[in-house]
């Protein structure tokens, strides 16, 4: 049997700030599956009515269109904590997300957490938390860019005040400094290849040698900001290049992340290697991944992201 | 205008519904979708409603919903032009659910609809726009489907414009027109949409033609069921146009044009035609009409 080419999830990519270059350089590169975590725009929303259509957007238009290219898109459905701290707004947001939380595809409670760490964000990370519990959704922990440290142990205290299961939260943005406490307690791990902000892939490399692969995952949370949707890729080939074993670069590159989202039962492999004729109809362009041949390859020149 | 009312009858498209689904759905899932169907119909909150609109798929399958000849009868008879036979199971639920919200309050149901409408997804609003004519106070629904028409969203347009027949019987002229070029534009076939021979117009001939004469211009080419709706305005104007086609390498083409020349009335048409004795024959022994065309030549077409 011809061995599958590598195939990737980036299980952490807001998709609407890209360009359809980048998904078809992503489905060259063998990313098969995205996940599309509800967060902030850059600038705050004022209404209620922009919460209403960004979520309608990640569930319908980008889904839609990320099928066009070969590539399985989900969602997790939140408010960030940044726009937590609008409080009127807050509550009116509190009252949609049930309306999108169990919609198909929608695989965790997302990106919620702590960005200043103020009383506001605490409340409405806690009802988020609490909202997972009922509806029994999985977790995706947003860690603050400042003071990361504290929040990240702040944001897992939380989890368990409110009774959730650690493999069923996701912790992610982790660096050189929280990952210990993050395994320890039983949580998942990811990783943000980001560049200036967060981690380097060749930081990256050394983490793997360094803590092994359980419960470790990679991914690109490219944005509008300066970022690079062929993260996970790039980082497969850089970590090969440095000898790390074929099966520890699979598993920080895509069975994790399948075995971390796969829990939701909305995030499953044969979405994408064998979709349902209806959904391959309404939802995948017509498309089969394993179609004709394909050699994935990463398109452009430079593997090092700093 | 005054479009004619096709009522569904409700509490039996309700049986229906409940009945195919069950011959797909485990009994489990039967249960579950009987007890939110009702929950809903007890005037539980809407929020009830919503959720199990939107869970329906965990539970129910996403297969198609397999249904024979009496099926489809049967529901052209609980709601004139109704056609479930691409619906898919899940579709089916969700539609009980909808349709099991109560409906005495006219400016309540619509709300509650056009809310679910506002946030759906993508199979969420396939789901939505297929169960048109179905809805209780279903002129209201008309801005909607309109909206369902401008949609990027192949599979969403498809569930306004194929095998529906709310914009046959509700579209104005100028929605149902730009319907039918969108669909030629979106490589969308036409012999799925409901009422396409009873809304023929002259408008709606002009455009097509101009919209060929385009796409000729560009070096690209057109479906050849383009033709159909612009058979029975196919005077002098056209006549170039059609030889155009009927002259083509391509048998699908001259098949096409000589079904149009064949509904036209003027006598130039019949004239033009007389000049392909072998067409002229087939579709005079009936050997080719648009529905064989469709079978053998567009069919396997989206």
């Amino acid at each position: 049997m011809p061995t599958r080419p590598s195939l990737f999830i980036d299980p952490h990519v807001h998709m609407i700030s890209r360009t359809t270059d980048d998904y078809d350089a992503m489905r060259a590169a063998g990313v098969v599956a995205v996940i599309e975590p509800a967060f902030w725009l850059g600038q705050p929303r004022t209404t209620i009515g922009a919460f209403k259509d960004y979520f309608s957007m990640i569930v319908g238009w980008e889904r839609f269109r990320a099928g066009q290219f070969g590539v399985r898109h989900y969602c997790t459905i939140g408010l960030n904590s940044k726009e937590a701290n609008n409080e009127p707004l807050a509550e009116e947001v509190m009252e949609l997300l049930p309306l999108y939380a169990a919609k198909e595809g929608v695989v965790a409670i997302g990106e919620i957490g702590y960005d200043d760490m103020t009383p506001s964000e605490d409340k409405y990370f806690r009802l988020q938390l609490e909202l997972a519990k009922e509806l029994d959704m999985l977790v995706l922990i947003h860690t603050p860019h400042r003071n990361k440290k504290e929040g990240t142990s702040r944001s897992m205290d939380a989890c368990d005040d409110i009774g959730l299961a650690p493999d069923r939260v996701i912790v992610d943005h982790n660096n050189e400094e929280t990952v210990q406490e993050v395994l320890d307690r039983g949580y998942w791990a990811a990783f943000t290849i980001y560049p200036f902000t967060k981690m380097g892939n060749e930081r990256m490399v050394e983490i793997v040698r360094e803590y092994g692969v359980e419960r470790i995952f990679i991914d690109s949370a490219a944005d509008w900001g300066i970022s690079d949707p062929l993260a996970v890729p790039k980082t497969a080939r850089l970590m090969a290049e440095r000898g790390i074993a074929e099966d520890v670069i699979r598993t920080v590159t895509y069975d994790n992340a399948l075995k971390a989202y796969g829990q939701s039962g909305q995030f499953s492999e044969k979405d994408w290697l064998e979709p349902a004729p209806i959904d391959q109809r309404d939802l995948y362009g017509g498309n089969s991944v394993l179609r004709g041949g394909q050699t994935p390859v990463v398109k452009e020149k430079g593997l090092i992201i700093e | 205008m005054n479009p004619p009312r096709h009522q569904a009858d409700l509490p039996r498209v309700r049986e229906q519904l409940l009945t195919w689904i069950a011959r797909q759905a485990t009994e489990e899932a039967m249960q579950w979708l009987r007890t939110r169907h009702a929950e809903i119909a007890g005037g539980a909150p809407a929020s009830k409603c919503f959720l199990a609109f939107s869970g329906a798929p965990r539970r129910i399958p996403k297969e198609t919903l397999v249904l024979g000849k009496a099926d489809l009868q049967e529901a052209d008879a609980l709601r004139p032009g109704w056609n479930p036979s691409a619906w898919s199971v899940d579709e089916a639920a969700r539609a009980l659910l909808i349709l099991s919200f109560p409906a005495a309050d006219e400016n309540a149901y619509v709300g509650m609809v056009e809310q679910v409408f506002s946030t759906a997804d993508v199979r969420e609003s396939a789901a939505l726009y297929r169960m048109l004519p179905l809805y209780p106070f279903s002129e209201r629904f008309r801005a909607r489907a309109a909206e369902g028409i401008r949609s990027n969203m192949t599979s969403v347009f498809q569930a306004v414009a194929h095998r529906n027949p709310y914009p046959s019987e509700y579209f104005d002229e100028d929605a149902w027109n730009q319907m039918v070029l969108k669909a030629l534009f979106t490589d969308s076939v036409l012999y799925k949409v409901s009422g396409l021979d009873a809304r023929v117009n002259a408008p709606l001939a002009r455009m097509l033609v101009d919209y060929a004469h385009e796409r000729w211009a560009a070096g690209r080419t057109v479906s050849p069921e383009l033709w159909r709706p612009v058979g029975p305005f196919a005077t002098e104007g056209y006549l170039d146009d059609l030889e155009r086609a009927l002259t083509s390498d391509k048998e699908a083409e001259q098949e096409a044009a000589a079904l149009a020349l064949a509904d036209a009335n003027a006598p130039a048409a019949a004239e033009l035609l007389a000049g392909f004795p072998a067409l002229k024959q087939r579709i005079e022994s009936g050997a080719l009409n648009w529905e064989s065309f469709s079978r053998n030549r567009i069919r396997g077409s989206a």
